[in-house]
């Protein structure tokens, strides 16, 4: 049965992704590929819807998958697929993390894992400033071009969003989801001008 | 807790997981704002640590990092029951919009419009998720030591990408040893956050 068959695949792909968002993509296309569900170019379209919609990727792709191959029961399996996993061994950990919540070996671990994720959002705010506000990925030439000749390295429409958006958040702090609708706003407006 | 009450921190969870999923752009990590603007300033369910922590747990297991810290945090609000609500809520989105475009439009991503209004987001979610680096260290970063650990974690995945959670197990282990070593320090660095945490 089809619906039973994109569940228990979804539900695969969803236990075996560590570390979430892309790390999941090759996974999720060579399980597609396997079971004959869509064509490359049509996986190569869900990529590059996934990356234009809110929300995860994993989800994004089981749900596309899931109605292309058997409709909206098909989506709704896939995604309950995919969901699941993390859904259970979220559930799991936390109820373990109740039990030892103040044992000195997790207090310890924590001490060393908190800056950790402090150095894993900052990495991410560069992969991220990389595809708009940098034109070239982080590198000593593209540094060294940033020197030479700047303009050729900053997206100055990106950074004249990014200032705008920093100063909507920080000074009068507004509210990220109305940063996000305006940045989406200005984007279409500036980039439609030039 | 009465019924009534259990019942509307439900319908608050579903609610602010639902607005969280639907403004997620860039995956994961860009989440990390908004579920702070809205778990840890707005409804104050749980604080800057704890959901750091979730975090981390959130990128140490398998699966979609996004349902992880849902599911863990409406956890953490009420239960197996608030567990159902956050992760209905922050999948419901994308499910939606998805179908949608499965079912109408599916060249969405050559229209001129919406490649311009993704233009304007990327930036800008640079800027939020920089933003919550900057927060995020200001309460993990307690002494020279964690500022060690979180450069080295920086300089690692930036430079030698490294996976996520090779550096978050490093991250434990240093925790862990540095504590046994110099147990003092790290006390004290504990107990100067308490003090913070209000």
């Amino acid at each position: 049965m089809i619906y039973l068959k994109l569940l228990i695949t979804f539900f695969k792909i969803g236990l075996f992704s560590f570390g979430g968002g892309y790390a999941m993509i090759p996974l999720i296309q060579s399980e597609i590929e396997s079971n004959n569900w869509l064509t490359t170019a049509e996986f190569v379209d869900i990529i590059a819807i996934a990356e234009m919609t809110p929300g995860p990727i994993a989800v994004n792709s089981a749900t596309f998958v899931g109605y292309k191959t058997a409709g909206f029961f098909g989506s709704a399996a896939a995604t309950s697929g995919v969901v699941l996993p993390s859904f259970i061994l979220a559930i799991l950990v936390s109820m373990i993390f109740y039990k030892f919540q103040n044992h000195p070996l997790k207090i310890s671990a924590f001490y060393g894992i908190r800056p950790v994720i402090a150095g894993l959002v900052m990495t991410s705010t560069i992969f991220i400033a990389e595809t708009s506000i940098f034109k070239q990925s982080l590198s000593l030439e593209m540094l060294m071009n940033l020197l030479k000749a700047p303009l050729e390295v900053i997206d100055i429409p990106s950074v004249i969003i990014a200032v705008l958006a920093l100063l909507a958040l920080v000074k009068f702090k507004v509210h990220p989801i109305l940063v996000i609708f305006g940045s989406g706003v200005a984007g279409i407006i500036i980039y439609s001008l030039i | 807790m009465d019924r009534k009450k259990t019942f509307r921190t439900l319908i608050d969870l579903f609610v602010t997981f639902f607005k969280i999923g639907g403004f997620t752009f860039g995956g994961g990590l860009a989440m990390i704002p908004l579920i702070e603007k809205e778990v840890v300033t707005r409804k104050k369910w749980i604080d800057e640590d704890e959901i750091v922590d979730i975090f981390a747990v959130a990128q140490s297991i398998p699966g979609v990092i996004a349902i992880n810290s849902a599911t863990q945090v409406g956890y953490k609000v009420s239960g197996k029951k608030g567990a159902v609500a956050a992760t209905l809520g922050v999948v419901l989105p994308s499910f939606l919009i998805i179908l949608i475009i499965a079912m109408f439009f599916t060249r969405v991503q050559d229209n001129i419009i919406v490649k311009n209004m993704f233009k304007g987001i990327r930036p800008c979610v640079a800027v939020l998720i920089g933003s919550a680096a900057v927060r995020i260290s200001k309460t993990s970063v307690k002494d020279k030591i964690t500022l060690l650990i979180a450069l080295v974690a920086f300089a690692l995945v930036l430079f030698f990408e490294i996976h996520s959670i090779f550096a978050i197990i490093g991250g434990a282990v240093a925790g862990i040893l540095i504590k046994a070593l110099f147990p003092d320090k790290s006390l004290n660095a504990e107990k100067r956050n308490g003090g913070n945490g209000k």
